[in-house]
């Protein structure tokens, strides 16, 4: 196979190879094909690309550091940077990404926001970006994950945001999910839905992966300023839908010299049944509207899936990520729920960074690589552990 | 052979009353009692639906329904067992209803071969995109002799509604207004007049049949009053909330009509 032709990219047809397009109820149609033919005139417009950088800079915080981890680098016998997500305003890259859909929701002329979260993150992001804009803004967060995060959850409502509990199904993340589709489908007009990773029907995958391509884009110019050259030998992300991982690799994709290894939750191991490995456990199918790689019974029914980190803790990936993986152009591996605490400790008392669990598990597959000593690795630190702190004190009995 | 359901909208263009029910609820064994009560009752054609775990389109009740189904140990297999003697005993037209995951895991070309041989009529996927049908499950479908049912709401262009009756066969499925299932849906507001206004001037080939928020004998007659009939889904699972029975079926249907 000649590795040049393959596109990485999305096609006209919003497939990446086999995966993607819109696989949606025609409720959802209007909206996400006037999505669909607005969002690239919208994003690439001057004016959009001047709002959309200003606020990264003056509102996040970008560009955040790319940190050459010196203790770190010691410890593994190579040269580790850090991207410090984690210092974005909100404590995660999933700001990059809410940023660039307000402006977009604005735009269309949307007045009600609508978003799904997990670990609360980017239920936060989001309500942070409506407040700033003063939009209406509704978040579904699962029953369970309500009363597991009740910081995010807090936060939220000081931003004026309203969460509501998704009920039904595991009362997670992936349920969350379904009821913003629902609302979604009953207001049909006025709302705009943003998904909080590199999943959904197409267009989103792809517009996601723009604005959170600002991560790879940073590293280039940076690792260019510090070491001579724009690309690394490794970049390294963890995976729940994918985007800081899309974000990080975006612009290497086409470099082939450029290893990237995508970390997924394993949980408890991949064959305990508490597990979020998807590209080991999963297989094609359609998830939260498009074809992907989830986990799933032989019937089509979506498999719970169990990760420490709630960040992690979905049955599908991206559909760019299924492509990524199925053509041999990133690497994707697990890391158990111990590992990744583990690896959270080790990085608080190396470098003085208490990393998100997340991200963790991104830091922990360092431990499994082997290093000739002069490779030059990026690892996405996407975000900061102060979330995680009860699961820290729990886990380590702090 | 020829479809029962275009066979049926040629013999019958008012007041169709077409019920949907959820295969293995509220009992696993359930499904093909229920549709011959329906068939007993006076209801012209029938939606089995084979839930699915994640059903973005479907309000509590339907969504209720699926996850006790899926709990029952119902599955897209074990419902083509139960409807291996379903023309022994049913005669109305029957569509199957659900999401593409299930049916991509067992096989576009097998689901469609399947649901022929029970005698099923037709099928709904609602979140079965045109252009992959039409790229690459149409063939399936058609050599089957298997009607695809398309949805529409008052949001979908006159274009896109041309496209969807142009590909569509034995009816459109017209939502009143963009919802999911469940909701009590105003079937004669000022806008939906204008919608259903819109759509009688597309001078559509195929029926319509209005569906999504139908409860009740006033909304199926409203309903009939701008379409060729109307579905009814979840007024009737939640009927069947306590557990099946012939007689609360009969009067159900008789409520109705
Ligand atoms: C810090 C952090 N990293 C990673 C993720 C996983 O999301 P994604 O794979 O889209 O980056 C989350 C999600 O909540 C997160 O909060």
């Amino acid at each position: 196979m000649n590795e040049t032709t393959i596109n990485y990219y999305v096609n006209e047809k919003g497939y990446f190879g086999d995966f993607g397009g819109a696989y949606i109820p025609e409720m959802l149609y209007p909206n996400v094909e006037e999505l669909r033919q607005n969002y690239l005139d919208i994003i690439y417009d001057p004016s959009f690309q001047e709002e959309f950088r200003q606020l990264l800079k003056d509102y996040v915080g970008r560009e955040t550091p790319l940190f050459y981890a010196k203790r770190l680098s010691e410890r593994y016998g190579t040269n580790i940077y850090l991207k410090r997500e984690d210092l974005n305003h909100t404590g995660a890259h999933k700001v990059n990404n809410t940023i660039g859909q307000i402006l977009l929701a604005e735009r269309l002329g949307k007045t009600r926001i609508i978003a799904e979260t997990g670990a609360g993150q980017h239920g936060v992001a989001t309500a942070t970006v409506c407040a700033l804009r003063g939009l209406e803004c509704v978040v579904y967060m699962g029953e369970v994950d309500i009363k597991r995060q009740a910081p995010n959850v807090a936060r939220m409502k000081m931003l004026g945001a309203t969460v509501r509990a998704a009920t039904c199904g595991s009362k997670t993340l992936k349920d969350a999910t379904n009821e913003a589709m629902r609302d979604w489908i009953n207001n049909p007009v006025d709302t705009h839905y943003i998904i909080g990773s590199v999943v959904g029907p197409h267009p989103y995958p792809d517009m996601v992966a723009r604005f959170q391509s600002v991560i790879s884009a940073e590293i280039r110019e940076q690792l260019k300023e510090k070491i001579g050259r724009e690309l690394p030998d490794y970049v390294l992300a963890c995976v729940g839908g994918g985007s800081n991982a899309m974000g990080a690799f975006y612009h290497f994709l086409n470099d082939e010299s450029v290893k990237l290894i995508a970390v997924e939750a394993g949980g408890h191991g991949v064959n305990s049944g508490m597990s979020a490995a998807t590209t080991t456990l999963g297989n094609e199918g359609v998830l939260h509207g498009s074809r992907s790689i989830l986990m799933q019974t032989e019937d089509g029914q979506v498999i719970e899936p169990h990760s420490i980190s709630a960040g992690l803790d979905y049955p599908g990936i991206g559909p760019q990520h299924a492509h990524l993986f199925k053509s041999g152009r990133g690497e994707y591996v697990n890391i158990t729920d111990d590992e990744a605490m583990q690896a959270g400790m080790l990085l608080s008392k190396l470098e003085g960074i208490i990393p998100a669990i997340e991200s963790a598990h991104a830091l922990a597959y360092l431990e499994k690589m082997k290093f000739k000593g002069s490779e030059q690795v990026v690892v996405c630190l996407s975000g900061r552990g102060d979330k995680d702190l009860q699961t820290y004190m729990d886990y380590f009995k702090l | 052979m020829n479809n029962r359901l275009t066979e049926l909208f040629k013999h019958k263009q008012n007041n169709l009353l077409s019920i949907y029910f959820t295969a293995g609820y509220p009992e696993l064994t359930d499904t093909l009692k229920i549709a011959k009560a329906l068939e007993n009752a006076g209801a012209d054609f029938l939606e089995i639906g084979f839930p699915y775990s994640d059903p973005v389109a479907d309000g509590p009740t339907i969504q209720q329904s699926s996850e006790v189904a899926l709990k029952n140990g119902m599955s897209l297999k074990v419902l083509f067992e139960q409807l291996k003697d379903l023309r022994k005993e049913i005669n109305l037209p029957i569509i199957l209803m659900g999401y593409v995951n299930p049916v991509l895991q067992y096989g576009v070309e097998k689901f469609c071969t399947d649901v022929a041989a029970a005698g099923v009529d037709g099928v709904i996927v609602p979140d079965l995109p045109m252009y992959e049908y039409e790229e690459m499950y149409q063939y399936y479908f058609m050599r089957n002799n298997l009607c695809n049912i398309f949805l529409i709401t008052p949001q979908s262009s006159d274009e896109r509604i041309r496209k969807i009756d142009a590909l569509s066969e034995g009816f459109i499925y017209a939502l009143s207004s963009s919802a999911t299932t469940g909701k009590n849906l105003a079937v004669s507001s000022d806008q939906t007049n204008i919608y259903f206004n819109r759509l009688k001037n597309l001078q559509l080939k195929n029926p319509l049949m209005i569906g999504f928020g139908i409860s009740d004998r006033e909304s199926f007659t409203k309903a009939c009053g701008t379409a060729n009939g109307a579905i009814i889904g979840s007024a009737f699972v939640k009927s069947l909330n306590e557990g099946f029975d012939e007689i609360r079926v009969q009067e159900f249907v008789k409520a109705i009509l």
